[in-house]
Order: C-alpha cells, then sequence, then structure tokens
C-alpha cells in the first residue's frame, strides 16, 4: 500500500543528492574562483593571491595568454591567474550576469567601444596613475589609446591595437587587367577598380562584387573614421559632446560615397555571399575593407588565397579606423590584490609582450616606438597596417551597438526604402545627437 | 455521472447518491483521504520548484520593472514607478516589436497546424514508407538552428539557389532576407519548416487515438472522405489542435529569439527592425544597453500579452473544457 | 482510384524535397573545404573529412557530447516522471486550487527564458552550484510544457476506469503507472523528444553556467567556433551540426515506431 510513498522518497532524496553532489562538485574541482566574491579568494593559503582574468575567446589570443601567464607567474611568485573565456558574442552578457551575484574577473579584457558604457555603470575603478603616468602613456602609446580617457583619467590599457586596410585579390585583379601591384590610392581609383572587377550576369544580378560592403561588419567604422575624415569632415567634437558629422558638406559627401558602391557603381550588395569576410575568403569579392585581425583567419582558412593588403585609399586627407581590445581592472579590486592586478597589466603592457602579440596574433603593438621599428613596417603584410597607425582614429563611441545600428539603418532607408541620402544622413546625425545627449545628460 | 460523484467526494463535502451501505462508506471514505494525500504529496515537490525556479524570479522581474536599474552597476536600484512602461509604449522599435511578434504568432502557428495535420493526415492515408517519411519531415525539426540558418540565408541571398530558379522561369530575383517587406515572412517560414516534424507527432498521436469504428461507421452512413474529415477527425482532434495552437504560441516566444537571432541580416532583427520580435528586443535591452528596469517591464508587457492571448485561445477553440 | 493512392505519395515526396534541402546542404558543406563552401555541388568535389577531424582534434568535443547526453538524459528522466504525474493529478483529480495550479504552472511558460537567467545565476552562485552539471541541468528539471501536454491527454482517460481500479484495491501510485501512464503513451514519447531536443540544443543558460571548457555542452562548445569578431568558421558550425543531430537522427529512426505507435487504447472511446 505505501510503495508509493517509498518512491516518491526515494525521488526526493536523489534530488537532493544532486544538489549535494553539486556543491561536492564544485568544492573540489574549482576550490578558487567558484567560491563567491573575489575578497574571500585574496586569502588563500599561503598568502597566495588569484586574479581572474576574462579575454573572449580566440584561438591565439587564448593560447598566447596562457603562455604569458605562466611567465607572469614564474617571475611573481604569490600570484596566480585565471583566465576564462567567452564567446564575442554573448561575452557583455556574461559579465553582465556576474555583476548581481558579486561575481566577476579582476582583470578584464573589454573593446574599447564598450568602455565608456562600463567606466558610466561604475564597473570598472581608473588606471592608478603611479603606475601608469598619464605623460609616461601619452608619450609612449599611440594617441588613439585617449578613446578610453574619460573624466580626465585613463580607464584601460591595450597591449595591441589594430586598424583597417585594403584588402585585395592579386588573381583577380590579374583577370581583369589591373596591376596587382599598384592597388587604388584614391577614392576615384578604388571606385574605377571596383567598377573593373565586379561581373554581373544577363540580369544584372552580381556574380563578382569589385568591392565587398558589409555595413554591420567594418563597413560602419570604414565611414566613421576612414571617409568621412578622409574627406576632410569630423564625427564628433573635441569635447566629444556634439556630433559634428553634418557641420561640414564632407560628412554628407562620405556618406553618399559610402552608398555609391551599392547604387550607382553596383558593385557590391548587403549580404553577397552571407558577409563580406566569406566573400572574400571565396574569392566572390575582389576588395574589402577590414582589419589586422583578419590575418590569422585568411592563413587558416584559405592558405592559398593570393591577396595583398593596402593602406585604406584617400581623398584630401589620410585616414582609417584603429579600434583595441584594452584591458582594465574592475571597481571592487582592492589592497594587495590591485598591487598584483598592476603588476600583471604592466607585464601585459610591455615592450616584449607587444612583440610576440603581433607575432602571434597579428595584432599591432599600441606603443610607438615599438610598431615603428623597420621590421614591422617593412613588412608585406602588417606595413601597410602599421603605415597608418599614425594617422588612424578610434572613434569614442557611449553606445557602440546603438551607433552602429543607426549608420547601418541610415544605409537601409537609402538601399531599401529609396529615401534621399541627404536625409538619412541628416536622420542619422540627429539620432547619434541623441544618444549623445542621454549619456551626457546623466554627468 | 459517476466521474462527478467523484469529485464530489474528493471535495468531502457529501456522500455520494449512489453508496448506501455504511460498509462501502467507509471504503469510500478511506479512498478518499488516499487519494488526497495521493494530490498533495505528488504536488509538493513540483510546487517548491515550480516557485522556486520559475515563479520567484518572475516575480523579482515584475519588481524590476518599476525600478532603474543598470545591470553593470552595483549601485541601488531606485524605485521608478510607470516610467518604464512609458518609455516602451513612447519607443517605435518596442511597438514595432508587439506588432511583430502578433504577425509570427498568427502566420507561424496557423502554418505549422495546417502543415503538421496535412502532413499527419497524409501520413495516416498511406500504408508504405510510413517510417521512411516520418524520418524526414522529423529531421528538421532536430537540426541546429544556427547551423540551417546559414544555409538558408546562402539559399536565399541574390544570387542564390531560389532567385536562380525564379530568374528561371522569367520572374524578377527577390531580395528576401535584405528586404524590409519580405525578410519576416521569410523568417516565419524557415520557423514553419522547422517545426512541422513536431506538430506531425503530435497529430499522429491524436490521430492514433481516433478509433477506426468510427470510420467504418461513416462509411456505413456513406459519407464522403470530406464529410468524415470535418465530422470525426477534425473534432477528436480538438484537444491536439488546442494544445497545438496554444503551446505553438507560447514555444514561439522562445523560437522567435533563436530564429530571428540567426537570420535577419543585421543578427538583431533588421533590416530596419521589420524582424525585431519582443523577446529579441528585450535581450537587447537587458545585455546590450544594461537596461534591466526596460528589459523587465517589457517582459511584464509580455507575459501579459501572451497570458491574453492563451486565454483567448482557450476559449474560442475549446469546446468541452472548463475554465 | 490509382491516382488517388499515388497523390498522397505524390504530395509526401515534393515536400520532403523541401524538408530535406536545406539539411542535405548542411551535412554537403561540412565535407568541403572552406574555400569551396560556396560551389554548387550538393556531393562535393572535392570531398574532405578535414572538418570532421578538426573538430574532434582541436577540441573537446566527445567530453562535449557526453556532458550534453548526461543533462539531456537526466532532464528528460526527471521531466517525464514530474511532468506526467502533475499532468495526471490536474487532470483526474478535483481538489483545492486545481485550475489556480494549473495556470500557475502554465504562466511559467510565458515569460522568456533569457530573462530568467539573471535570478537563476544568482540562485546558483549564492548556493555554490555554479560550473557543475548540477547548474546547467536545475532549471530544466520539470516544465509547464509537459504539464501542459500530459494534462491535455490525460484528460480523455474515462474516469470508470480509474475508479475500477481503485474498487479492485489498487493503491493511487500503481493506478497512476499501470493504468494511466499506458494509455498516453504516444504523448509521453513526445514529450520525451521534445525534452530531450530542448535540452540537447540549450544554448544560453548552459552558457552561463559554466566557465569550464570540460563542463560546456555541444551547443556551448561549438559556438567557440564561431566566435571572434563576427568572424565565422562556418565549415566547422556546419560540421559540428552535422555531428550533433546525426545521433538523434538514428534513435529517431530506431524508435520511431515505438514512439509514435505506442500502446494502442482498446476501446476506450
Amino acid at each position: 500500500m505505501k510503495k508509493w510513498y517509498l518512491g516518491l522518497l526515494g525521488i526526493l532524496l536523489l534530488l537532493l543528492l544532486a544538489a549535494c553532489s553539486g556543491d561536492d562538485d564544485d568544492g573540489s574541482s574549482e576550490t578558487d574562483g567558484a567560491e563567491g566574491t573575489s575578497d574571500e579568494v585574496t586569502e588563500g593559503e599561503d598568502g597566495e593571491i588569484t586574479l581572474e582574468y576574462w579575454q573572449y575567446s580566440f584561438d591565439s589570443k587564448v593560447n598566447l595568454m596562457d603562455e604569458l601567464i605562466q611567465e607572469f607567474e614564474e617571475a611573481n611568485p604569490g600570484i596566480k591567474v585565471k583566465q576564462t573565456n567567452f564567446p564575442y558574442d554573448q561575452y557583455n552578457e556574461q559579465v553582465a550576469v556576474q555583476v548581481p551575484a558579486g561575481r566577476g574577473p579582476d582583470v578584464i579584457n573589454l573593446f574599447y567601444g564598450w568602455v565608456p558604457t562600463y567606466v558610466d555603470a561604475g564597473y570598472l575603478q581608473p588606471l592608478p596613475q603611479d603606475a601608469f603616468p598619464h605623460e609616461e602613456i601619452e608619450s609612449e602609446f599611440f594617441p588613439l589609446v585617449e578613446a578610453t580617457k574619460m573624466d580626465g583619467e585613463y580607464w584601460t590599457i591595450p597591449t595591441a591595437v589594430r586598424t583597417l586596410a585594403l584588402f585585395y585579390n592579386k588573381d583577380l585583379f590579374e583577370e581583369a587587367g589591373l596591376d596587382p601591384d599598384s592597388p587604388p590610392t584614391t577614392w576615384e581609383e578604388l571606385e574605377e577598380y571596383a567598377v573593373k572587377l565586379t561581373k554581373a550576369d544577363s540580369n544584372g544580378r552580381l556574380e563578382q562584387s569589385g568591392m565587398a560592403w558589409e555595413p554591420a561588419q567594418q563597413g560602419h567604422q570604414w565611414l566613421r573614421d576612414g571617409l568621412t575624415r578622409q574627406a576632410g569632415g569630423e564625427v564628433l567634437s573635441e569635447d566629444r559632446k556634439e556630433v559634428i558629422w553634418g557641420d561640414d558638406p564632407a560628412g554628407l559627401e562620405a556618406f553618399k560615397y559610402w552608398l555609391s558602391f551599392p547604387t550607382d557603381l553596383g558593385t557590391s550588395e548587403q549580404g553577397f555571399y552571407t558577409d563580406d569576410v566569406t566573400a572574400f575568403v571565396t574569392e566572390k569579392a575582389a576588395m574589402n575593407v577590414d582589419g589586422s585581425f583578419r590575418i590569422g583567419t585568411l592563413q587558416n582558412d584559405a592558405p592559398d588565397l593570393n591577396y595583398a593588403v593596402a593602406p585604406l585609399p584617400g581623398n584630401v586627407e589620410q585616414s582609417t579606423n584603429a579600434s583595441f581590445w584594452t584591458n582594465g581592472i574592475t571597481a571592487k579590486v582592492e589592497g594587495e590584490k590591485l598591487d598584483a592586478a598592476v603588476k600583471f597589466l604592466q607585464f601585459l603592457t610591455s615592450d616584449e609582450v607587444m612583440e610576440r602579440w603581433l607575432d602571434e596574433i597579428g595584432e599591432l603593438p599600441a606603443k610607438e616606438a615599438v610598431a615603428m621599428q623597420d621590421k614591422y613596417v617593412n613588412d608585406e603584410i602588417y606595413g601597410p597596417f602599421i603605415e597608418s597607425l599614425p594617422y588612424a582614429n578610434a572613434h569614442f563611441f557611449v553606445d557602440e551597438t546603438k551607433e552602429r545600428e543607426l549608420v547601418i539603418n541610415a544605409a537601409n532607408k537609402v538601399l531599401m526604402e529609396g529615401a534621399d541620402p541627404e536625409d538619412a544622413f541628416n536622420e542619422l546625425v540627429e539620432s547619434t545627437q541623441a544618444l549623445y545627449d542621454e549619456y551626457w545628460g546623466d554627468k | 455521472m459517476e466521474q462527478h460523484s467523484v469529485s464530489q467526494e474528493n471535495q468531502g463535502k457529501k456522500t455520494p447518491p449512489i453508496q448506501k451501505k455504511p460498509v462501502k462508506q467507509k471504503f469510500w471514505k478511506k479512498l478518499n483521504f488516499q487519494k488526497y494525500l495521493f494530490v498533495y504529496v505528488c504536488l509538493l515537490l513540483p510546487l517548491i520548484f515550480y516557485l522556486g525556479i520559475r515563479i520567484l524570479p518572475t516575480l523579482f522581474t515584475f519588481n524590476v520593472g518599476f525600478r532603474e536599474w543598470n545591470l553593470l552597476s552595483t549601485e541601488a536600484q531606485p524605485f521608478v514607478g510607470f516610467d518604464n512602461y512609458v518609455t516602451l509604449f513612447k519607443d517605435e522599435v518596442f511597438i514595432k516589436s508587439i506588432v511583430n511578434t502578433l504577425i509570427y504568432i498568427v502566420l507561424g502557428v496557423t502554418g505549422q497546424l495546417v502543415f503538421g495535420m496535412v502532413v499527419a493526415l497524409l501520413l495516416h492515408k498511406i500504408n508504405r514508407f510510413v517510417g521512411f517519411f516520418r524520418v524526414i519531415y522529423f529531421i528538421p525539426y532536430v537540426t541546429s538552428i544556427v547551423a540551417i540558418s546559414w544555409v538558408f540565408q546562402w539559399i536565399l541571398m541574390g544570387n542564390g539557389i531560389i532567385n536562380d530558379v525564379l530568374v528561371k522561369l522569367g520572374l524578377p530575383a527577390q531580395p528576401f532576407l535584405n528586404s524590409p517587406d519580405q525578410a519576416i515572412y521569410v523568417i516565419i517560414g524557415a520557423m514553419i519548416w522547422q517545426s512541422i516534424g513536431f506538430q506531425m507527432i503530435l497529430f499522429l498521436a491524436g490521430l492514433e487515438n481516433i478509433p477506426d469504428s468510427l470510420y467504418e461507421a461513416a462509411d456505413i452512413d456513406g459519407a464522403s472522405p470530406w464529410q468524415k474529415f470535418w465530422r470525426v477527425t477534425f473534432p477528436l482532434l480538438n484537444p491536439t489542435i488546442v494544445f497545438s495552437a496554444v503551446i505553438g504560441t507560447i514555444t514561439f516566444i522562445q523560437v522567435s529569439f533563436t530564429q530571428v537571432v540567426n537570420m535577419s541580416m543585421d543578427g538583431s532583427g533588421g533590416p530596419l527592425n521589420s524582424t525585431i520580435s519582443v523577446v529579441v528586443y528585450i535581450y537587447q535591452l537587458a545585455f546590450r544597453q544594461f537596461d534591466m528596469g526596460l528589459a523587465s517591464a517589457a517582459t511584464v508587457i509580455l507575459f501579459l500579452f501572451i497570458l491574453g492571448l492563451t486565454i483567448f485561445q482557450m476559449k474560442v477553440l475549446t469546446k468541452k473544457f472548463d475554465y | 482510384m490509382k491516382i488517388r493512392k499515388l497523390l498522397p505519395y505524390l504530395l509526401l515526396l515534393l515536400g520532403s524535397v523541401i524538408m530535406l534541402f536545406p539539411f542535405v546542404w548542411m551535412v554537403s558543406t561540412s565535407l568541403k573545404a572552406p574555400i569551396d563552401i560556396f560551389s554548387l555541388d550538393i556531393i562535393p568535389s572535392n570531398p574532405t573529412l578535414d572538418n570532421y577531424l578538426k573538430i574532434l582534434e582541436e577540441s573537446l568535443f566527445l567530453r562535449w557530447f557526453i556532458n550534453s547526453l548526461i543533462v539531456a538524459v537526466i532532464t528528460t528522466i526527471s521531466v517525464l516522471f514530474f511532468d506526467t504525474l502533475v499532468g495526471y493529478i490536474i487532470a483526474k483529480f478535483r481538489f483545492i486550487g486545481r485550475t489556480f495550479i494549473f495556470f500557475l504552472i502554465l504562466s511559467t511558460l510565458m515569460v522568456p527564458t533569457e530573462m530568467l537567467i539573471i535570478p537563476w545565476f544568482m540562485m546558483s552562485s549564492e548556493l555554490g552550484w555554479t560550473d557543475t552539471y548540477w547548474a546547467i541541468l536545475f532549471p530544466g528539471l520539470m516544465t509547464g510544457f509537459g504539464v501542459f501536454l500530459m494534462r491535455q491527454f490525460m484528460e480523455q482517460i474515462p474516469d470508470d476506469l480509474l475508479n475500477a481500479a481503485r474498487i479492485d484495491g489498487m493503491n493511487e501510485f500503481a493506478i497512476f503507472f499501470k493504468i494511466a501512464v499506458p494509455q498516453v503513451w504516444p504523448a509521453i514519447s513526445a514529450l520525451g523528444i521534445f525534452t530531450f531536443l530542448s535540452n540537447w540544443n540549450a544554448f544560453l543558460w548552459p552558457l552561463i553556467a559554466i566557465e569550464s571548457p570540460e563542463l560546456r555542452t555541444l551547443p556551448v562548445g561549438l559556438s567557440f567556433f564561431s566566435s571572434g569578431e563576427a568572424e565565422s568558421q562556418w565549415h566547422l558550425i556546419m560540421t559540428g551540426a552535422t555531428i550533433s543531430v546525426v545521433p538523434i537522427i538514428l534513435v529517431f529512426i530506431l524508435l520511431q515506431r515505438h514512439i509514435i505507435k505506442g500502446i494502442t487504447l482498446t476501446g476506450m472511446k
């Protein structure tokens, strides 16, 4: 009669057991890190400090970081660093979820465009000035690292930076009767080349794109820091409060030029072979504006692709976009742990690590003296990226996701809804300004 | 009638009219006690679970909807009343996402019900290769959405296979996912494609439960196949249809997230927000803007929206259920 | 007459092409080198197993596979037991709070799980569950979906049948297992498939709950291939998706007869 009581009791027990064994697992496999707040972790057995370091998952970066951590630990007994990785697409989610639970990294690697949002929320603490004096940063690093200087403080410091340049397929150049050793250098030449490199079928459908064009990828960066500045314009005012994109006719000129590829010139199409990188790798697109971080992918996925890189074609000015992943210390870190975190950051921004970062990952040294060495400037692949570093700009984002979306929407309004480019551009400027007003309004 | 007497007993009110002898009464009383014990003992653990894992977190979210909370910040979360709701209703994108969600549900759920039922009926009609077809129609349901979305993007691109066919037929090439007017329907199509397999299984299970004797009786009455469907099959499938419609609606709020994120051209409901669903928007608010207050308020609105829809469906579609 | 008999086959065949094409393409892409992924051959001109070798060698694929299996099997068993039981009770017993409890459970389906992640994470962090199998498992041990499904099917069981068993002196638990469960076997199979698959494919929560690479589930592990700055290794994603779907299709082929036919109802209606 009472069999079913027993059955239920059994299941209850099983559940409890599962819960407990969960606890046990936790205790044994993750003695550190998993145990609640980081302060507890600091009090390791023999005064050992464990730093939680997070970066997004990018194979070569993860591997190099493992090596670097090992060296750092050997050089600094008493400090341990634990690296954790999450996919790029869900990186922000992962960080955010930890906050209400009072967990998360001590040293975090963030995309520079996200930093203002993080600083605004009080997630990071400013870099201690005694360890990272402002004069030193400003004299040694490329000025673009100022993109994460806010309220008179540097909040993060990068090991490496990246610039955009023009990738082009040499075989397709030859096929189209173009000289693979003289890539386009001006806006006019870029148009001309793109047209020559485009193939369409009898119905006007694109078969080969002369110029890959994807606003959601690097396209929006190319427009802001590349084309606009090349035309002599500027997106943001000095104090980062006003969007002056539309004040100078150069802004609209750049926007129209950018849109001429998928419209008047007919050399490009959004979503052509799903995305620009795939189109370029599979030789369906002859040229693409992309970053130095792509070189590793190309080497892996398409070792036979015969391509070269050139600085972005310019107009009245030269300019390109720079961006970087950068390291910061989270707000709750203090005391000995803070000292350890500072040591770790100093190690990550040392000249030697910067050189290795370029060799292993392909990102450019953030310090001018390291980057501008002859061996790098003359490098066939990295040369063009490094060459453009001195005039590169990293746009200050108050909200990277939204600002990108606004550019995409402006483009789509013209491309899909037949809006007038000037109206679309003005709307873009206005809505971007609204974002900045909201951001600064809180201050 | 018998079942009603039992239920009355369960409420412990009156002795049922059928039982007269005291011995029997004792027997039913004991049974009654046993039933109660069974009900509450069995519900104990599930109730604790649902309260702890689902209801409390939901109430937590409802509470946050009245607060301002930057997810990255550890500062206090001030109470702001209905500010978040006001902001949302002034937000064009949010309104758009609600309208889109309605389109997703109406077309998507109807589509999967119709196709799922048609496939199940066809499978029920044939004698050979039944297993073979079942497996084929089931395959999309088990396939990774991420992987298959890419295949769809590729098939549907400007110079993709579908456009090749269109052009060969002398029709103009279509932009599909690149068009704010077409993208949402393409995504709905993919959702239906993927869910036919599951609906098919539900309907097959429903069809199995219809006894052959009813069809035989209908045959004797000289009913046409069409009459048989409307008089026998359809009414008896009613529980399955209600279930499929309600569950299709409810799971659509989840499905619309994965499909939209993977198939829309910018990964967030584009182009021009034409494919954005409420869940995608909630996700962006919470984990891209880190605005938990707004995201939670949007969750409450979505909750009420789905709740209303579910009650409506149950009332309209159900004939014999009583609530 | 002949055409009428053939028509269902023709329609089903036509539908099969639509159903299968994207899937076949996925498998075909997994056998292509990156440079060939856009070639129009359904049968790859230079088929290669490189992608498979790469996934198996360069990742903890087998470990992830086992993790997914453990998680999916345990949750499925738990869901089948509890949801069937609760569905049965709600459908076949009259007691105080019945409708309320049913709607309470149903309402849990109306909140997107994306929004429950934060409370769940706080909970598992507080209780020390993070980075364990249990952390991945616990939110899915019971589902409103299953309760709803089972209630719908249990309602169709005639009360006479249950009462007859009671008069015969069967206890409630035996009635549930021996009388009620066999009646709704097809529904239980459907629930089993649904639960197993949704756990097998679950992505966001397992990603958040787990830090160690060794504890990742298959979809979480595979997502690391598409990561990098919007650079997706489609050939590897296709390969991973193919490997993770094949065992499920095999199991379905083996079990499908039982899944759909179940135990036939005899003279119930």
